[in-house]
C-alpha cells in the first residue's frame, strides 16, 4: 500500500498565546516560536505508518509514505520532513511556495497534481493545521480527485492491499462506522494514537502498540540516520502546472482581548461558594 | 443583497439545535444585505424536521430526503445543486457541518470560512471573524468566490427565536454522486444522556487527568454535574485515558463552549484545552497546582486536592 502524507510546518502550537501581530494587523509573526510539524499531521504520519508496516517485526516497512509539504524552501519546511522520514516514511516531496499564496483552494490542488503523480492508495491529512484551523483542505482534496473522504478517523481496519477500509469515525454526537473503497482521502481524531486504533492485516491482530499520549512515535537513532539518505524531491508550482488562486483573503489579524479581572483565589469550598452564589451569581 | 441557504443538521429525523445557530448567521446576513433565507432540511426524516424549521422566517424550507445513515457523499451533490441559486451557504461549525460544506464548496467552486464567530457587512460586502491558532489569533477574511460558504460557531451565535408566519416546504430532488458509492455506512452508535448537551449547558463540569479513573469521574465529578444542573465535559487527557467518551472533549479538537460557569477541575490548561473554553462568562478551577496555567483564565481559583474539594462543593451546592 502506498499513501501520501501532507506535513505543514506550524509555529509551535504549545506556545500559540506568544504569537503577536503585525503592526498593520496584516500579519501574524511568530518570531522567537520554532517551527513544529502540525500535531494534527504528526497523528496522521503516525496512523499510515501503522498501516504499512508490520509491527510485531520491528516496525519492517510493507508498503511506503510519501510525504508532501508546501511551503518555503528553508531549513525548517526541511528539519520536518526529515523527521518525518526518520520516523519512518519513505521519501519527501518539498513544493515551494509562499505561505501568503495558500489557502485549502490552493493546497487541495497542489496535493491533487501530486496525487496524480504518485497514485497511492490512501491520502492521510491532518484534519486541521493548529494555525489555520479550518478543517477544509482534506475535504476539498477528495472532491478535486472525485475519492470519498472520510474525515475525524479514530480506528482504521484493512486488509494488506488497503483496497477497502473498515473505518470509525468521531462525530460530536457519537461514533459512525463506514466501509470505505479506495482510493481515499482520510483525516484523523486525536484517538488514532490509541494502541488498537490500527488493524492493517499484517501486524498480527494481538499487536498493541505503546500508549501513545502526545504525539506519533519518536524516530529512533537508527531512523534519524537512515533519514539524511533518503530523498526529499522539490519542485515548484509551476512545475505541477497548477493555476489556482486563493478564495480566502484575510484582511486583519488581531489578538483576541484578554480575559478581564484578576484570579481570585479561594481560601475554601464555603467561600467558592458563597463567590458564586453572591457575587457571580452564577449558581 | 445576500440570499443565504441554510443547511440543517438532523439527527434521528429531528433538526438539532446548531441548525438554530446556523438559522441566526443566515439571518443576520440577510437582514444586512437586504436579501432573505431558506433552509434545506436534509437526510433520514427529512419531512419531518422541515415542520420543525417552519417557524423561523425563512423563506422556504427545502426538504431532501435520504434514506440511511449520514454519508457525506450522498448528501454533497444535493446540498450543491440546491444551493446553485444562492450567494451563500452556511452550517454550523459541528462534525457534521465541517465534513459536508467543504465538499459542497468544492463543487460550487466556493471558498470555505469555517468556524466563524462574526459576520461583518460593510456596503453589502461580507466578511467573517474567525479563531486561529487555538483562539489566540483572530482573523478577518473576505472571499474572493463568487458564492461563499461558511461555519459558524455555535457557542457565538445564539440560536435563533421562532419569529411567527409559517414558511412554505418544498421537495427537492436528491442528486446522485458517482463517489457516494465507495462508501457504505456500516452503523452509528449515538451516545445518548439525561444531561444537558455540552454545546447549550448553562454550566459546564469538565475533569481532567487527575482523576486517574472513569470510576472517579462517577463517583466525584458525576455528583456536581448533577447538583448544578450541568453538563459534563473532560480534557483531550482525559477522553484519551478513556475515562469518559470522545464527545465530551473539549478544546481546540473537540467541543467549543461558552457557558456562564465552567468549573475546571484537576485540569492543568494546556492551551488546546483554553481555545474550548475561555470564553466561558465565568470560569472556575479547582487544582492542586497553583501555579497550573489554567490560572491565566480562571475568575476563581481554589487550591486543594479535588478529591476532597468536589464533594464537600456538591454537597454545599445541594443546600443552596
Amino acid at each position: 500500500m502506498k499513501i501520501l502524507v501532507s506535513i505543514k510546518r506550524v509555529a509551535d502550537p504549545d506556545n500559540a498565546s506568544k504569537l503577536k501581530v503585525s503592526g498593520d494587523g496584516k500579519a501574524v509573526t511568530s518570531e522567537g516560536l520554532e517551527w513544529k510539524m502540525n500535531p494534527f499531521d504528526d497523528w496522521s504520519l503516525e496512523a499510515a505508518l501503522r498501516l504499512t508496516e508490520n509491527a510485531a517485526e520491528k516496525n519492517a516497512r510493507v508498503g511506503e509514505v510519501v510525504l508532501v509539504s508546501i511551503g518555503p524552501n528553508d531549513e525548517h519546511t526541511q528539519r520536518i520532513i526529515r523527521e518525518g522520514l526518520a520516523k519512518g516514511a519513505e521519501r519527501g516531496i518539498l513544493v515551494e511556495a509562499d505561505e501568503g499564496t495558500l489557502d485549502a483552494d490552493v493546497v487541495s490542488a497542489i496535493l491533487k497534481a501530486i496525487v496524480d503523480k504518485e497514485s497511492p492508495d490512501l491520502v492521510v491529512m491532518g484534519k486541521q493545521a493548529a494555525d489555520g484551523d479550518s478543517n477544509v483542505a482534506g475535504t476539498k482534496l477528495a472532491e478535486r480527485l472525485g475519492w470519498p473522504i472520510i474525515n475525524y478517523a479514530m480506528r482504521i481496519k484493512t486488509a494488506d492491499d488497503g483496497k477497502t477500509l473498515e473505518v470509525r469515525r468521531e462525530l460530536d454526537t457519537g461514533v459512525a462506522t463506514v466501509k470505505v473503497t479506495g482510493p481515499a482521502v482520510l483525516t484523523t481524531s486525536d484517538r488514532i494514537l490509541h494502541p488498537e486504533s490500527v488493524k492493517n492485516g499484517v501486524t498480527p491482530e494481538s499487536h498493541e502498540y505503546a500508549k501513545l499520549e502526545v504525539g506519533g512515535r519518536y524516530a529512533s537513532l537508527k531512523g534519524i540516520m537512515q533519514a539524511k539518505k533518503k530523498p526529499i524531491d522539490k519542485m515548484s508550482i509551476g512545475d505541477l502546472g497548477v493555476d489556482a488562486t486563493k478564495k480566502l483573503n484575510y484582511t486583519k489579524f488581531e489578538l483576541p482581548p484578554a480575559r478581564s479581572g484578576e484570579t481570585t483565589f479561594v481560601a475554601d469550598v464555603a467561600e467558592l461558594v458563597d463567590k458564586l452564589h453572591n457575587t457571580a451569581k452564577v449558581i | 443583497m445576500a440570499n443565504v441557504l441554510v443547511v440543517a443538521e438532523l439527527l434521528e429525523g429531528k433538526a438539532r439545535k446548531t441548525t438554530l445557530c446556523a438559522v441566526a448567521a443566515a439571518k443576520q446576513i440577510a437582514e444586512g444585505t437586504g436579501g432573505s433565507f431558506d433552509i434545506l432540511s436534509i437526510g433520514e426524516g427529512a419531512g419531518a424536521a422541515a415542520e420543525e424549521l417552519v417557524g423561523y422566517g425563512a423563506g422556504k424550507v427545502l426538504k431532501a430526503d435520504i434514506a440511511g445513515g449520514y454519508i457525506c457523499e450522498k448528501y454533497a451533490a444535493t446540498v450543491a445543486e440546491a444551493g446553485k441559486g444562492y450567494d451563500v451557504l452556511v452550517a454550523c461549525a459541528s462534525a457534521y457541518g465541517k465534513d459536508l460544506l467543504p465538499r459542497v464548496a468544492g463543487k460550487l467552486d466556493a471558498g470555505v470560512a469555517s468556524d466563524i464567530s462574526d459576520v461583518h457587512i460593510d456596503g453589502g460586502k461580507l466578511s467573517y471573524t474567525r479563531p486561529m491558532y487555538a483562539g489566540n489569533v483572530s482573523g478577518t477574511v473576505e472571499m474572493a468566490s463568487a458564492k461563499q460558504v461558511i461555519t459558524v460557531r455555535q457557542s457565538e451565535f445564539a440560536p435563533a427565536e421562532p419569529s411567527g408566519g409559517t414558511s412554505p416546504v418544498q421537495d427537492i430532488a436528491v442528486q446522485s454522486d458517482p463517489v457516494a458509492d465507495k462508501v457504505e455506512f456500516l452503523g452509528v452508535e449515538v451516545v445518548k444522556s439525561e444531561r444537558p448537551d455540552l454545546t447549550e449547558a448553562d454550566i459546564v463540569v469538565s475533569g481532567g487527568r487527575a482523576l486517574k479513573s472513569a470510576e472517579n469521574f462517577t463517583n466525584v465529578i458525576e455528583p456536581l454535574v448533577d447538583a448544578l444542573g450541568a453538563a459534563m465535559g473532560a480534557s483531550r487527557a482525559a477522553c484519551d485515558a478513556g475515562y469518559v467518551s470522545p464527545e465530551l472533549q473539549v478544546g481546540q479538537t473537540g467541543k467549543v463552549v461558552a457557558p456562564k460557569l465552567y468549573v475546571a477541575i484537576g485540569i492543568s490548561g494546556a492551551i488546546q484545552h483554553l481555545a474550548g473554553m475561555k470564553g466561558s462568562k465565568t470560569i472556575v478551577a479547582i487544582n492542586k497546582d497553583k501555579e497550573a496555567p489554567i490560572a491565566q483564565v480562571a475568575d476563581y481559583f481554589l487550591v486543594a486536592d479535588l478529591f476532597d474539594a468536589v464533594p464537600a462543593l456538591t454537597d454545599a451546592v445541594k443546600k443552596l
